[in-house]
C-alpha cells in the first residue's frame, strides 16, 4: 500500500484528486492547494473534506448565526457561550447547567435504529466534555405522513433506537415532540437534546494548551464506520429515489459510553486534564485540528498509535472515521500515568496519539512519514463561508393569501362535540404514550415533570430542591406561513411551556432543521427564522447558548417544513413548588390567560381536518409573552395554582382535553361571551395559558393579573362529582364528553398506527 | 423437505459490541489464544418441496429485506444437503 506523503504532494504536484467525490467543490479545492501552497496529500484532502463540510463548517449558516453573537441579551447567567461544544449557564446555589440540541436527521432516515441512537450517544459526549454529567435527554422528533408504510419502518426504528440507547445508558428521556407533516416524508428528523449539570469549577473547555502536553485518544476503537458521514451523509440532499450512499452508518454501544462518561468525569474531576474534546462528526480531523487551533496553536500525531478495530484502514480512513464513543483529552505528562490508571479502573483503552507544540502546524505522521502538514485554524474554523443567494419566493404570496376563512367550521352542538372527538385521536394531538413508555423516564430518580407535561424537569440538588425545566417546541406551519414569526412563536411556545411549570425562562439552544442552502427560498426561510429567534432573544433576555443546523433535509427539489426547533431552559429554585397540569380539588376556578381571536391559518384544526396551509401565523407579542410568563412564575411562587398548562397546537380544546385525562377529574365550562365556540376552542392564537386557581386565593390571583393589566377570563371549574367535561353556551346549546372516552380515543392512535 | 440456511452476520467495518463482549469475557476468564470474536444470527428454514433457482431467488428476498438489515449486515444462502 503506498501511502502518500508530504514529499510526495511537492514532488508530484499534478496528481488528480478525488476532490468532487469527497463532497469538495472545485474552487474549495483550489483554496486548498492556495492555503498549503501545493497540493493536499491524500489524507489532508480527507481532513480538509470533512471538516469543510456543511455539517462541520456552517458555512452556509455561519453569517447568519453571527447574528445569535451579536444580538446577545445582557444576560449573567451565561458562563460559556457559542462556540464551545456546548454552552454553560449559572442556574445559582454554585450550580450550573449545560444543554444542547442537536440533528442526526440524514442517519436516521438510512439506518432509524442506529441513527438515532448515535444521535444520542454524540449529544450525550458534548455534555460529559463539558465537564458536566448527563442527567437527562429529549428528542423532538418529526416524521411523515403516519399512513404511509416506510414511516412505520422510520419511526418504530427511531423510536427503539433511542430507547436502546438511552435507557442502556441510565438517562431518563423526559421530553421532546412527535409531529407528523407530509414533508417529512423522505425526511424525517431525529433532534436529540441533553441536559447535563456541574459545579461551576468543574468546567472545561476544548482546546491543547501547554507545550509538551500529551494527546490521549481514549474509549473505543477506531474502525471502518462512518467514513465521510458528515461530508456524504449529512451534506448532500437525498435523490429523489431514496439514500443510494449506505456505507456510512455508524453503531453504537451505550455500554461504552457508560463507561467513557465515568471516566471522563472522574479525569476531570481529579484534575488531570488540560483540554477535551469529544470524537463526533469527522473524528480525528475535527479533535485534533479544533484542540490545536483553540490552543496553543500547534500540534503532533502519531497517526499509526490509534487502536484500531480493523488493521487495514488506511490513513485517510482513520481520520475520517466516525466511529462512536471516542473522546480525545490533552494531559500534562507528569498526569498520562494516573490518566491511564482512570481508563484502566473503567475498561476503557487510551493510547497517547500526539503532543502539542508550537510550531503553529498540525501535523501528522504514520510509519515515520510526514503525511499531514497544515495550519490546524484553516482546518478547524477558517473553512470556506458562503454568502448564499436568498430571495422570498413568488409562492408565499399566494400561500399569504389563501388564508382558513373559506373553511367549513361546525357551527352546531353536535358537529362540535364530533370534532372534539375527533381531533383528540389525530397523530399531532392524540397520546404520544406508546412512544415515551417505550424511554426510561424516571431512571436516577430525579425525573419531577416528564412526557405529557407541559416540560421535562429535573432535580439538580437534593438538598435544596433546585431543579431545571426544559422544552423544546417549534409549529412548522407557522414557519411555513412566515419564518420570521414562526420562528418567535416556535421561542414563544416552549418559553410558555417552561414559565407553565413555575420555572423562570433563562436561556435557550436550538436546532435549525432546513432544505438545501443551495436553493434561495430555502436560504431566506433561514436567514429570517434566524433573524426572528435571534431579536426574540434579545428582548426576552434569553441568550442561545448553542445549537445545530441541519440542511440539505430534502428530496429532489422538496423541502421539508423550515423546523427551527426551540429548546428553552428555566430554573426553579425549589422543585416542590412546580405547578402540574392536572387539577384536582373540588371547586378550583378555571381561567384563560390571554385573548383568544379567530387565528386559524397554520392550526392543527386547519392541517387534520382540512389539510389545509394557508393565510398569516397568529400575532406574537412578546412583551405579553413575557408578562404571561412572570405571571404564571409569580403564580407558583405565590402557591396560587393547583394546575395549568398552556394553550399551543390544537387550540383550548386540546389543552382542556389533556389536563382532564392527566386528572381523570370533570369540569364544567362555559364558552366566554363575546365568542363562538369553534373560534374559542380551536383558534391558536400565541400568549395563552389555561390555570386552574384554588377559591381562596382568587382574590390574590386577580390582583396579580391586574397589576400586570395582563387578560384573565374565568370560563369554569372543577367539579369532584363528575367524570367528564361539560361545555355550556355551544351555539346555544351545551355538550358533554366522558373522559374515558376521549382517553380510550387519544390512547389508541399510535398503537393503531405503529404497534 | 429441504433445509436452507441463512446466516446473518454484522458487515465487517460495523461495531459489533456483543461480539466485543464476548471478547472481553475470554480475557477475564484467561481462555487465551482468541484474537477476536464476532458474532451473527443463524436462520434454519424447512422449505416444503425441492430448492430449485426460482425458490433459491426467493430465500435471498427474504434474506436480504426480512432477515438481514442490508445497511449493516450481510448474509449468506446455503442449502443443507
Amino acid at each position: 500500500m503506498s501511502i502518500d506523503k508530504v514529499s510526495d504532494a511537492i514532488a508530484a504536484p499534478e496528481t488528480s484528486q478525488p476532490y468532487a467525490e469527497l463532497g469538495l467543490k472545485k474552487d474549495e479545492y483550489e483554496s486548498i492547494r492556495e492555503i498549503l501552497g501545493r497540493r493536499p496529500t491524500s489524507s489532508e484532502l480527507a481532513m480538509y473534506s470533512v471538516m469543510w463540510s456543511e455539517h462541520c463548517s456552517y458555512k452556509s449558516s455561519k453569517v447568519h448565526l453571527r447574528q445569535f453573537g451579536d444580538k446577545v441579551p445582557k444576560n449573567d447567567s451565561m458562563l460559556v457561550g457559542i462556540g464551545e461544544n456546548a454552552g454553560v449557564v449559572d442556574i445559582g446555589q454554585g450550580w450550573a447547567v449545560t444543554f444542547k440540541v442537536e440533528s442526526h436527521n440524514h442517519p436516521s432516515y438510512v439506518e432509524p435504529y442506529q441513527g438515532a441512537a448515535t444521535g444520542i450517544g454524540g449529544i450525550v459526549r458534548d455534555i460529559i466534555s463539558m465537564g458536566a454529567r448527563p442527567v437527562a435527554v429529549m428528542d423532538p422528533l418529526r416524521f411523515g405522513n403516519p399512513e404511509n408504510s416506510d414511516t412505520r419502518r422510520v419511526l418504530t426504528g427511531i423510536v427503539s433506537g433511542i430507547g436502546g440507547y438511552g435507557n442502556c445508558l441510565g438517562l431518563p428521556n423526559i421530553g421532546g415532540e412527535v409531529v407528523f407533516d407530509p414533508s417529512y416524508q423522505g425526511n424525517p428528523l431525529v433532534n436529540a437534546l441533553c441536559i447535563g449539570t456541574m459545579k461551576h469549577k468543574d468546567i472545561h473547555l476544548a482546546k491543547a494548551t501547554g507545550l509538551g502536553n500529551a494527546v490521549i485518544l481514549y474509549g473505543a476503537r477506531t474502525g471502518g464506520d462512518g467514513i465521510g458521514g458528515v461530508s456524504v451523509l449529512a451534506s448532500e440532499t437525498f435523490d429523489a429515489d431514496g439514500p443510494a450512499k449506505r456505507p456510512s452508518v455508524q453503531v453504537g454501544d451505550p455500554f461504552m459510553e457508560k463507561l467513557l462518561i465515568e471516566c471522563t468525569l472522574e479525569v476531570l474531576h481529579a484534575g488531570l486534564v488540560e483540554g477535551i474534546q469529544d470524537l463526533g462528526g469527522a473524528g480525528i480531523s475535527c479533535a485534533t485540528s479544533e484542540l490545536a487551533s483553540n490552543g496553543e496553536g500547534g500540534m503532533h500525531v502519531w497517526l499509526d498509535r490509534v487502536l484500531l478495530r480493523d488493521s487495514t484502514l488506511t490513513p485517510e480512513e482513520i481520520l475520517m472515521s466516525e466511529s462512536q464513543e471516542r473522546m480525545c483529552a490533552v494531559v500534562e505528562p507528569s498526569k498520562i500515568n494516573a490518566f491511564m490508571d482512570v481508563c484502566k479502573k473503567w475498561d476503557v483503552e487510551a493510547v497517547v496519539i500526539g503532543e502539542v507544540n508550537n510550531s503553529g502546524r498540525l501535523t501528522v505522521e504514520w510509519h515515520g512519514e510526514q503525511i499531514v502538514d497544515v495550519p490546524p485554524r484553516s482546518v478547524a474554523h477558517d473553512g470556506p463561508v458562503y454568502e448564499r443567494p436568498f430571495a422570498r419566493p413568488d409562492w408565499m404570496d399566494i400561500r399569504n393569501a389563501a388564508g382558513p376563512e373559506n373553511l367549513v367550521r361546525p357551527s352546531s352542538a353536535a358537529e362540535v362535540k364530533q370534532t372534539w372527538l375527533t381531533m383528540t385521536g389525530t397523530p399531532n394531538l392524540a397520546s404520544k404514550i406508546w412512544v415515551t413508555s417505550q424511554f426510561d423516564r424516571y431512571v436516577m430518580g430525579n425525573t419531577i415533570l416528564a412526557q405529557p407535561e407541559d416540560s421535562g424537569m429535573i432535580r439538580v440538588d437534593e438538598e435544596t430542591g433546585l431543579g431545571v425545566a426544559v422544552s423544546t417546541d417549534c409549529n412548522a406551519r407557522f414557519v411555513a406561513l412566515d419564518p420570521y414569526k414562526g420562528a418567535q412563536l416556535a421561542f414563544a411556545e416552549s418559553y410558555r411551556n417552561v414559565a407553565v411549570t413555575g420555572a423562570a425562562p433563562l436561556a435557550i439552544t436550538n436546532c435549525l432543521n432546513f432544505g438545501s442552502p443551495e436553493d434561495p427560498a430555502v436560504m431566506w426561510q433561514f436567514e429570517r427564522a434566524v433573524t426572528g429567534l435571534a431579536d426574540a432573544c434579545l428582548e426576552m433576555g434569553t441568550p442561545v447558548t448553542g445549537g445545530n443546523v441541519s440542511f440539505y433535509n430534502q428530496t429532489g427539489d422538496v423541502a421539508i417544513h423550515p423546523t427551527p426547533v426551540v429548546g428553552v431552559l428555566g430554573v426553579i429554585e425549589n422543585v416542590e413548588r412546580r405547578t402540574p397540569m392536572a387539577w384536582r380539588n373540588n371547586g378550583d376556578l378555571i381561567y384563560l390567560l390571554g385573548t383568544t381571536s379567530d387565528e386559524l391559518a397554520g392550526s392543527e384544526w386547519a392541517h387534520a381536518i382540512h389539510a389545509h396551509l394557508g393565510g398569516h401565523p397568529p400575532v406574537l407579542d412578546l412583551a405579553a409573552e413575557k408578562t404571561l410568563a412572570e405571571i404564571l412564575v409569580a403564580g407558583s411562587v405565590g402557591n396560587l395554582f393547583s394546575a395549568a398548562h398552556d394553550v399551543s397546537e390544537g387550540g383550548i380544546a386540546q389543552t382542556i382535553a389533556e389536563m382532564s385525562m392527566q386528572s381523570g377529574i370533570g369540569i364544567r365550562l362555559e364558552v366566554p361571551a363575546g365568542l363562538d365556540a369553534f373560534t374559542f376552542l380551536w383558534s391558536e392564537s400565541a400568549t395563552r395559558a389555561v390555570v386552574v386557581v384554588p377559591q381562596n386565593q382568587n382574590d390574590e390571583f386577580l390582583t396579580l393579573c391586574a397589576s400586570k393589566s395582563f387578560p384573565v377570563t374565568k370560563f369554569g371549574e372543577v367539579d369532584l362529582s363528575s367524570k367528564s367535561i361539560e361545555l355550556a353556551a355551544v351555539f346555544g346549546d351545551s355538550i358533554s364528553l366522558d373522559i374515558a372516552e376521549l382517553r380510550t380515543i387519544s390512547e389508541e392512535t399510535l398503537p393503531r398506527l405503529f404497534g | 423437505m429441504a433445509i436452507v440456511v441463512v446466516d446473518v452476520a454484522l458487515k465487517h467495518e460495523i461495531l459489533d459490541p456483543q461480539g466485543r463482549a464476548v471478547m472481553g469475557a475470554l480475557v477475564r476468564l484467561g481462555l487465551t489464544g482468541v484474537a477476536d470474536v464476532r458474532q451473527g444470527k443463524q436462520f434454519v428454514l424447512n422449505i416444503d418441496g425441492d430448492v430449485d433457482e426460482a425458490k433459491l431467488a426467493q430465500i435471498h428476498e427474504i434474506a436480504s429485506t426480512l432477515l438481514s438489515n442490508s445497511v449493516i449486515e450481510d448474509f449468506t444462502v446455503q442449502v443443507r444437503p
